[in-house]
């Protein structure tokens, strides 16, 4: 009888139309806010139009796998926008907000679109970078964030070990090696994207940093576009960009309607070219037509080649793992 | 003190030579220099590299605007919470024997000394979805992490000792007499404290409540773990400088700083005159007893 | 004193049963909670995760920079105690107030402008940049915020006891023919030695906690510049909440015996004052 009274007055709520305003959380993974700060009105004019029901977006950055551990904690998020599929699994192990399958429920793996690490060096490229290789010659400083706690610096990490895995006579002994040669470079291990791009473009710190190519045109809008270059490296990592709903606030919220829309209008042609405004790759063949000059081609590898992101975070990245023993031997020389 | 009784002429015996002198002061305030000046100036300068424009710009943004009043109402909450527990511990340790008194005042200091991270962690394991209590809060549709009563309580955790500590030792001095004469008299307990107690301590207190207040508007490390970063809903302003540092947004980040360092010199300014009101009180109190 | 003449005063009972509840509810509970959430780990997995290489690195960092830290303001808290109890000098009142700063500075706001200033293109940072000298970013950096932070507990407690330190004494041992080093080392030194101790451990104690100002300016090298608290941080984004709650468990002891030296420390304080009255 209880909880009779309640559902009544909900059903009475939802049976209203247009006098509801939905409240959406999106937590977030750093480097996304200058995206969803454009994406979240266009979504609002598009669900108003469409339902004419006001939707407001609150916004919630921070690292990735911070911002999931919040989720398992107990932030009420109605979708998760993250880099990596990992910490989106995470939910699901962890808290069991999310049900498992939430690959499934959207298009591309449910990343709406992709970005690959790219090298970004200081005007005239100084030290003459090129590929990856260029990385651990002697002289050359590295930034990059920590791979134990960032997401962006597990790609990098891991495109630096595809690219040597994949050259001629490569194995993973030769990648290990090259790796920790990259890592020995390394003067400053910032906790996430954002502070390693302070500590390059601010500080003055590095020769080259290592970060997502949509962070670059950011770097650019917030210190000019005179300071850097940005250098396309031979081979790269395919980063998708997945995202969730979070099933087990929106049916408490009673948002799931709006939850999905939101991110079912990521796919939509409006929605890939906000996207690719922000140089984010897009799915859209139409938009990425359109925008086909601001993506030089980039041969890529995907995660899946390291057996997927739950196999790989166990083999690096999970303490003990490859990353900590490279870490280790380094600090050790 | 047993001082005072002789105001003879500085000897020069006890005193160091004039160039000993002026070479140990001229370290010392290079040290305060170097260490305290410098940063305090570089926050007000960075802040205001682009303009005056720019930084009430930043200010007056609706999310640092809500940071502003989610601190606020945070100091607001855990300040005179601290206040009541700092009296009543103070009462009870400084006016009575018991056992395990010392015991006791290790574990107000606690708080401390304890790591502010481990001061966030020890609430998650609480109230998160995952922690004790999590499923039950959950099921009540009651918010505590991630919400404004987790930012409160984990400034309350950091701020739990400031008002006690500098009530014990002030309360221990005094000794009780004037205490027990109103009791004699015939004053209620709640007479004694209103006309008695707290107008000898009340310097003392306002001093503890500068001190916690302060630290309650700045508190980082304990409350980031709570606080789930939503904009404009569950950031305090030193949150808020994180994150528009994190956005590349320094000269923000560093006008939002700034009103947390003039908060620290309006801090410093208070502390001061009380300490200057307490001295001439104290002055007065012995010119009395001479004349008398 | 004896208890009876207390016990003419009312609130005993009430006071002190609200200080219990009190801290028990903000502080005794939360704690236990997690030194039982620790205890799921049987001793052999809580040893293995605080004893894991990079953890210990990270013990070495954190205290060896705090201890670093306190021992700097061991020496010029001292000479800044000295200076400001001893000697005039114009601006002493505003110079006497500034040395509070780090307590009422948000410790974010600390870290990142020192990471500004001392980064090798800040205004002092600069200065040092063409020596080879690293300050931001590397363990210098956290000595230098642990430095700031912890700067006003030497000065705060030594100063009151040199205030109150007797001329007599220092007259009577000069006119004796004690020279001035003679007068410090065998006179002032022992008297204020108490409260330098009891300021350097609430120092020490300060420092191995601290993370908000550190984490802008460490650098966070793993064995070279990870302190521990960063290392539960990282353990709870690896959403390894039993590590996390292990590691703060060893961090927790230290604070608790650290704090029992300092109220040692401050009762010889006591005693050692007392008999001088």
């Amino acid at each position: 009888m209880r909880k009779l009274i309640p559902a009544l007055l909900l059903s009475v709520f939802a049976a209203a139309p247009a006098l509801a305003d939905v409240t959406l959380l999106n937590v977030s993974y750093d480097v996304m806010r200058d995206f969803y700060k454009d994406y979240n009105p266009v979504f609002a004019k598009h669900y108003q139009a469409k339902f004419n029901d006001k939707v407001t977006i609150q916004q919630s950055h921070g690292g990735s796998s911070k911002q999931a551990r919040s989720v398992i904690d107990g932030l009420e998020a109605d979708v998760v926008t993250m880099n990596q599929s990992t910490d989106i699994d995470a939910i699901v192990d962890k808290g069991r907000q999310i049900n498992a399958g939430w690959e499934k429920k959207f298009p591309n793996e449910a990343a709406p679109f992709s970005s690959l690490q790219v090298l970004i060096v200081r005007k005239g490229n100084p030290k003459g970078i090129k590929d990856w290789n260029d990385l651990v010659k002697p002289g050359v400083q590295v930034i990059v964030p920590n791979p134990k706690t960032s997401g962006n610096g597990r790609y990098t990490f891991l495109a630096a070990w595809g690219y040597a895995a994949k050259l001629p006579g490569g194995n993973d002994a030769k990648a290990r090696d090259f790796v920790t040669g990259v890592f020995k470079n390394v003067p400053v291990l910032d906790a996430g994207g954002r502070a390693a791009t302070t500590t390059f473009m601010q500080r003055n710190i590095g020769d080259v940093l290592v970060t997502f190519e949509n962070e670059a045109e950011m770097i650019a809008r917030e210190f000019g576009r005179g300071g850097f270059e940005v250098v396309y490296p031979s081979i790269s990592i395919d980063a998708d960009l997945p995202v969730a709903v979070v099933d087990k606030v929106v049916d408490k919220k009673g948002t799931r309607k709006a939850a999905e829309a939101y991110l079912q209008y990521l796919w939509s042609p409006e929605g890939q070219e906000v996207a690719a405004q922000n140089y984010l790759r897009p799915r859209d063949k139409a938009v990425a037509a359109k925008y086909a000059k601001q993506f030089p081609a980039v041969k890529l590898f995907g995660i899946d080649e390291f057996g997927g992101w739950k196999v790989a975070q166990k083999k690096y990245f999970d303490d003990g793992g490859i990353y900590d023993q490279v870490a280790a031997s380094i600090a050790k020389r | 003190m047993a001082g005072g009784v002789n105001n003879a002429p500085r000897s020069i015996v006890t005193t160091e030579t004039r160039p000993v002198r002026i070479v140990l002061t001229g370290i010392a305030l290079a040290f305060i220099g170097l260490f305290l000046v410098v940063p305090l100036v570089s926050v007000f300068i960075e802040a205001f590299r682009q303009g005056w424009h720019l930084y009430l710009a930043a200010l007056v943004e609706p999310d640092a605007l809500s940071a502003i009043k989610l601190t606020l109402i945070t100091a607001a909450i855990a300040v005179p919470l601290n206040l009541v527990f700092g009296l009543s511990a103070a009462w009870a340790i400084a006016k009575f024997e018991f056992r395990g008194k010392s015991m006791l005042i290790t574990l107000i200091d606690l708080p401390f000394a304890v790591s502010p991270v481990v001061a966030g962690l020890i609430y998650v394991l609480l109230f998160g979805a995952q922690g004790w209590w999590g499923p039950w809060l959950a099921d009540h549709d009651i918010k505590i992490i991630f919400a404004v009563p987790g930012i409160v309580l984990a400034t309350v955790f950091v701020t739990f000792p400031f008002v006690a500590r500098e009530l014990i030792p002030l309360m221990e001095a005094q000794g009780s007499d004037e205490e027990q004469a109103a009791m004699v008299l015939g004053a209620t307990g709640w007479q004694m404290f209103w006309r008695v107690t707290l107008p000898n301590i009340k310097w003392g207190l306002l001093y503890g409540v500068i001190l916690a207040n302060a630290r309650a508007m700045g508190e980082f490390g304990a409350v980031s773990v709570v606080s789930g970063h939503v904009r404009g809903e569950t950031n305090t302003i030193p949150l808020h400088v994180e994150i528009l540092y994190n956005e590349y947004n320094f000269v923000a980040a560093f006008a939002c700083a700034s009103l947390l360092a003039l908060l620290a010199l309006v801090t410093l300014a208070l502390k001061s005159w009380v300490e200057w009101r307490t001295e001439r009180l104290a002055a007065e109190d012995r010119r009395h007893a001479t004349e008398e | 004193m004896a208890f009876k003449q207390h016990s003419v005063l009312p609130g005993f009972k009430l006071s002190l049963g609200y200080t219990l509840l009190y801290l028990s509810l903000i502080v005794l509970l939360p704690l236990a909670a997690l030194i039982i959430k620790t205890s799921n780990l049987d001793w052999s997995a809580f040893w293995t995760i605080v004893t894991e290489p990079r953890v210990v690195a990270s013990y070495k960092v954190t205290f060896g920079t705090s201890l670093l830290a306190a021992l700097i303001n061991l020496v010029f808290g001292l000479l800044i105690a000295w200076v400001l109890v001893r000697y005039p000098f114009p601006g002493k009142r505003l110079v006497d107030a500034l040395v509070d700063l780090p307590f009422a500075l948000p410790t974010a706001v600390a870290g990142i402008a020192l990471a500004t200033i001392y980064a090798p293109n800040g205004w002092i940072g600069q200065w040092f940049e063409p020596l080879g000298l690293k300050i931001a970013f590397t363990p210098l950096g956290i000595v230098l915020a642990l430095t700031f932070i912890t700067l006003p507990f030497v000065v705060r407690t030594v100063q009151p006891v040199l205030q109150d330190l007797e001329k007599e004494l220092e007259e009577a041992a000069a006119s004796l023919g004690a020279t001035r080093g003679q007068v410090f080392y065998k006179i002032i030194l022992p008297t204020i030695l108490p409260a330098l101790l009891t300021g350097f451990a609430m120092a020490f104690a300060r420092a191995i906690g601290e993370y908000g100002s550190v984490i802008f300016i460490a650098g966070n090298m793993p064995y070279v510049s990870e302190i521990t608290p960063l290392m539960i941080i990282s353990k709870l984004e690896q959403y390894d909440y039993l590590g996390a709650t292990a590691i703060a468990c060893v961090m927790l002891a230290v604070s608790f015996a650290l704090l029992l030296v300092i109220n040692g420390l401050q009762w010889w304080t006591a005693k050692r004052l007392g008999r001088r009255k």
